[in-house]
């Protein structure tokens, strides 16, 4: 790289890591200030610990984010063979729009129009409050599935069509070749898609806001409420161990991925030895 | 000799597109047979047909006697070696090999000798181990064939499984799969576009073009007799001329009359004559019965490809002589050179070198005459 | 199980079983709730016809004091729709006048420096929303940090919270990596032989850039822009927090609406936006259909 495109990114860089340093430093800041620096200190950490209603925030963003990664990832994948299967060219195009929508429109919209129906089924109960968690795991799943489906989908396309007819011709039912030969292919997307739908899960605030009742609150809807008012340094701290937790993820999901590239690496170069020895020979 | 597999008027349409148009076929047991015709001829369906993955859309599969148009490919006792193989790249060469053993829940000491035995007569035995992906495309091929063949089924389908190789190592798989089809009994069905190694491989030959069976018979039937213009001209080189059937064993054509072996033929009939490019034989233009003028050569190494405006009409004629561009020369056809086929509605599109000829004079002289 | 289906429907031309839980969600929870918008939009409370969410939503006025101190009466919701318009026009520009030249660095850059880049690009993105923008807002604060090095260096305290560069800045902040990773992307699977073939034919690399990248880039460049103007334009929590709650965009409209409760009016706003972002979009494509594979 050149002198000036180092320094340009440099720049850049200062300007994406700035805030989150800001909260690094003051999530250890004896005092409360914000702005001012004035000692070492974990005491924020100690009362975060302390705080029953973030913890339980914590919990309740945990159990949302499992499960509505386990209802996405199942459903998605299924979608998404389903969809690779399909042969008619318009509805292959509809549900590829469908699935489109959530990506597309604005998270606030996605919000206000579940929440338009939660209510309206609510109200047809008679139920004096329509959101809970049930509504909340709805509209999770609903946001996290197409990043599952397109991230499977692609690994449908890539893998050789042949593959599961050559499993069915070898004396594998149609289910059992899915199992044994399609399901190996599709994997690292399944995994990806999974991690996604996660980290999704886990960080929504927007379409969380119009979906949560009172009884089940989130924790970026805690951090809200908590942003209302003056803020202390333990939201940093919150927030600096949110960030560890989410950068491991990314990590690890890197990980599966250059797993993935060292694999077909370490193919190449056993072909380039092949390669060469049949070349001597 | 048994039949193992019959199609009986089979019709299948995609998207309205007809793309075997009541196709009837009859396939022997310890055969070796070739579907061979151009691409979209329908010559990939009818296999998929067969190893259950098409669905006729009327008209019946028989297998052994027994119908099986709805029969799953898993419960057909056939095996298809894929076009590009379709080998488990998650699997090493031993385990995909072993596949359809394991699925069967066949002992695992059952499993690895028959592996092992198999592996060797496809001579991967050093390979087991190896994953898939590391071989080369000759190698990936002989797996695919041992995967196909583990379960002894009592058809093999091969879908154009040469078609990835470079023309040696074609060549060589070539002969190796006709030993392994001899060795193991097992009737081969193989789809190619490539007519030297349908000749060079099958016991019989099926030519297909637009969804239709245009000729069944023995390579030497098919090169030797083609039953129609479009087949004299898939199947090697030849030059195809309008003729008339003077009686029998007497035809006219290019002005002169000649001396052939074919008969049964109307009085006056108009005919296709056949004639192959090798079997034109260039002699003094005293003794010759068409003259004509010498308009490209090319030289093949073994042979001179010349191309000889009689006429009009200009012949591809491979012979060892030499001649040059403006020579006059003069032919001679044995009657045994000559073949006459029924006119067709291939009649007149194929056959004639003129624009073959035109090609060679445009490309090696850019606006030289215009 | 989900291929034996397929192969008999296949003849029937349907569905497999596998894309039904799937087809039966997307319809109850995608497309349901867009129709319930539109049903609300153009409903009172007790669900009867009426398009006095519309009208109120093109009509509803307020009084503004304007910057010389008169106050005069203004269209409220056009004057915050045509705020967010501005604001989020304003930072899709900045984040792309910033966010090429990054990416095309990055492109430039060795594989793996690459994936390093990439990766870093996207770790802010993996910080909650909320605290994000409130770091920003320690950040610009009078007394913030900024201000204290500006003060270290001797420059004068600058008041940026409250303002519409603030606003700006956290719009920027919050989409920048959604408008750099598609541009990268793109100018990184760029055949490199079709940059050697433009010098061969003669372009210096200022003309190479017009002629050749440039034009590849821009699908890159156009779902770099929707993908920051969308959430920029409905945006709620930002203009809050960072411009001090006195710039008022729709998405605190609909935001407030929510809050007490006016749910048919809620709808009303969400469902504008909504029309107005599609016609948006399809402009935009029709554009790109234009500029990418169309004439000149």
């Amino acid at each position: 790289m050149k002198i000036t495109s180092k320094l340009y990114t440099a720049l850049i860089f200062i300007f994406l890591f700035a805030p989150i340093l800001v909260l690094l430093v003051f999530s250890f800041n004896e005092a409360k200030s914000l702005s001012v620096f004035s000692g070492f200190s974990l005491k924020w950490y100690q009362e975060l610990f302390h705080d029953e209603n973030t913890l339980e925030s914590v919990k309740n963003t945990l159990i949302l984010a499992v499960a509505a990664t386990v209802i996405s990832t199942v459903m998605g994948t299924a979608a998404a063979v389903g969809i690779h299967k399909l042969k008619n060219r318009w509805y292959r195009m509809a549900v590829n729009t469908v699935t489109n929508i959530p990506m597309i429109n604005p998270d606030i919209i996605t919000g206000i129009s579940m929440m338009l129906v939660f209510v309206f089924v609510g109200r047809l109960f008679g139920a004096s409050t329509s959101l809970n968690f049930w509504t909340m795991l709805i509209a999770h799943v609903t946001f996290c599935l197409p990043y599952v489906i397109f991230q499977v989908l692609p690994k449908l396309q890539q893998m050789e069509r042949d593959l599961t007819e050559a499993a069915m011709d070898l004396g594998c039912t149609p289910f059992r070749a899915f199992l044994k030969v399609t399901m190996p292919e599709i994997l690292p997307g399944i995994i990806t898609g999974a991690i996604m739908a996660f980290t999704l899960s886990l960080d929504d605030f927007v379409i969380s806001y119009f979906t949560s009742g009172n009884d089940f609150q989130t924790l970026p809807i805690r951090i809200y409420g908590m942003t209302k008012k003056t803020v202390t340094p333990k939201m940093y701290a919150l927030a600096t161990i949110i960030f560890f937790v989410t950068l491991t993820l990314l990590l690890l999901n890197n990980f599966v991925e250059s797993g993935e590239d060292k694999r077909w690496r370490e193919l190449k170069k056993q072909r380039k030895i092949r390669l060469k020895r049949s070349e001597q020979s | 000799m048994k039949k193992v597999i019959e199609l009986k008027n089979i019709s299948k349409a995609f998207g309205g597109e007809l793309i075997l148009d009541d196709i009837s076929l009859d396939i022997y047991d310890n055969e070796f047979i070739t579907l061979l015709g151009p691409s979209g001829c329908g010559k990939t369906t009818m296999l998929r047909m067969i190893g259950g993955f098409e669905h006729p859309d009327c008209g019946d599969i028989l297998f052994m006697n027994e119908k099986i148009n709805d029969v799953p490919p898993h419960k057909r006792n056939v095996n298809t070696v894929f076009q590009k193989y379709a080998l488990f790249p998650h699997l090493n060469v031993f385990e995909n090999v072993a596949f359809p053993l394991r699925e069967r829940k066949v002992p695992k000491k059952e499993i690895r000798e028959k592996v092992e035995k198999m592996l060797s007569l496809v001579m991967l035995s050093n390979f087991a181990e190896r994953s898939v992906t590391s071989l080369s495309g000759g190698q990936q091929q002989r797996v695919a064939i041992a995967r196909a063949l583990i379960n002894h089924p009592k058809v093999l389908l091969l879908d154009e499984p040469l078609g990835a190789l470079d023309l040696k190592l074609r060549k060589d798989m070539q002969q190796e799969l006709k030993k392994i089809q001899k060795t193991t009994g097992i009737t081969f069905v193989f789809v190619t576009h490539d007519q030297e190694e349908a000749l060079s491989m099958s016991d019989t030959i099926v030519v297909m073009s637009e969804g239709k069976i245009q000729q069944i018979g023995t390579p030497t039937d098919i090169y030797n007799e083609p039953q129609n213009a479009f087949v004299a001209d898939f199947i090697g080189e030849s030059n195809i001329i309008d003729g008339v059937m003077l009686e029998n064993y007497r035809v006219s054509f290019s002005g002169h009359t000649f001396q052939c072996l074919d008969a049964g033929f109307a009085q006056g009939e108009q005919v296709d004559v056949v004639v192959r490019p090798e079997d034109v034989d260039i002699v003094p233009l005293e003794n010759a019965m068409l003259q004509g003028v010498v308009t490209a050569v090319t030289f093949m190494g073994v042979h001179n490809e010349i191309i000889v405006d009689i006429g009009g009409f200009k012949w591809m004629i491979q012979t060892t002589d030499s001649a040059s561009v403006d020579d006059r020369i003069g032919i001679s056809l044995d009657p045994d050179a000559i073949h006459i086929m029924k006119k067709s509605k291939y009649s007149g599109m194929f056959g004639d070198y003129s624009s073959y000829s035109n090609e060679l004079d445009e490309l090696s002289d850019p606006g030289g005459e215009a | 199980m989900t291929m034996q289906t397929s192969v008999k429907t296949k003849k029937r031309g349907g569905m497999s079983l596998a894309l039904a839980p799937y087809s039966a969600w997307s319809l109850l929870f995608i497309l349901v709730p867009l129709i319930f918008v539109a049903y609300y939009a153009f409903t009172d409370d007790n669900f009867a016809f009426t398009t006095e969410n519309i009208t109120r939503f093109f009509t509803a006025t307020s009084e503004l004091k304007a910057d010389d101190g008169t106050i005069g009466e203004v269209r409220t919701y056009l004057v915050i729709f045509m705020r967010s318009l501005k604001l989020a026009a304003i930072s899709t520009l900045v984040c792309l006048l910033m966010g090429y030249p990054m990416a095309y660095i990055m492109a430039r850059a060795k594989v793996r420096t690459q994936k390093t880049l990439v990766t870093l690009i996207m770790i802010p993105m993996w910080m909650n929303f909320l605290i994000r923008t409130y770091a920003w807002m320690t950040i610009l604060q009078d007394t913030g940090i900024l201000n204290g090095l500006l003060g270290l260096v001797g420059i004068d305290k600058i008041h940026i919270i409250g303002t519409e560069t603030a606003v700006v800045i956290g719009m920027v902040y919050d989409y920048f990596p959604y408008m750099i990773l598609p541009i990268y992307s793109i100018l990184a699977k760029m055949d490199g032989k079709l940059l050697e073939a433009a010098r061969d034919l003669g372009c210096n690399s200022v003309s190479v850039f017009k002629r050749v990248i440039f034009p590849l880039s821009l699908p890159g460049v156009i779902s770099g822009i929707t993908m920051v103007l969308i959430p920029s334009i409905s945006t709620f929590y930002i203009s809050q927090k960072l411009g001090n709650g006195k710039f008022f965009l729709i998405g605190d409209a609909i935001e407030g609406q929510y809050i007490a409760n006016n749910l048919h009016f809620a709808a009303a706003i969400a469902f504008i936006l909504m029309v107005i972002l599609l016609a948006c979009m399809a402009l935009v494509k029709y554009l790109t259909a234009r500029l990418v594979y169309g004439g000149e």
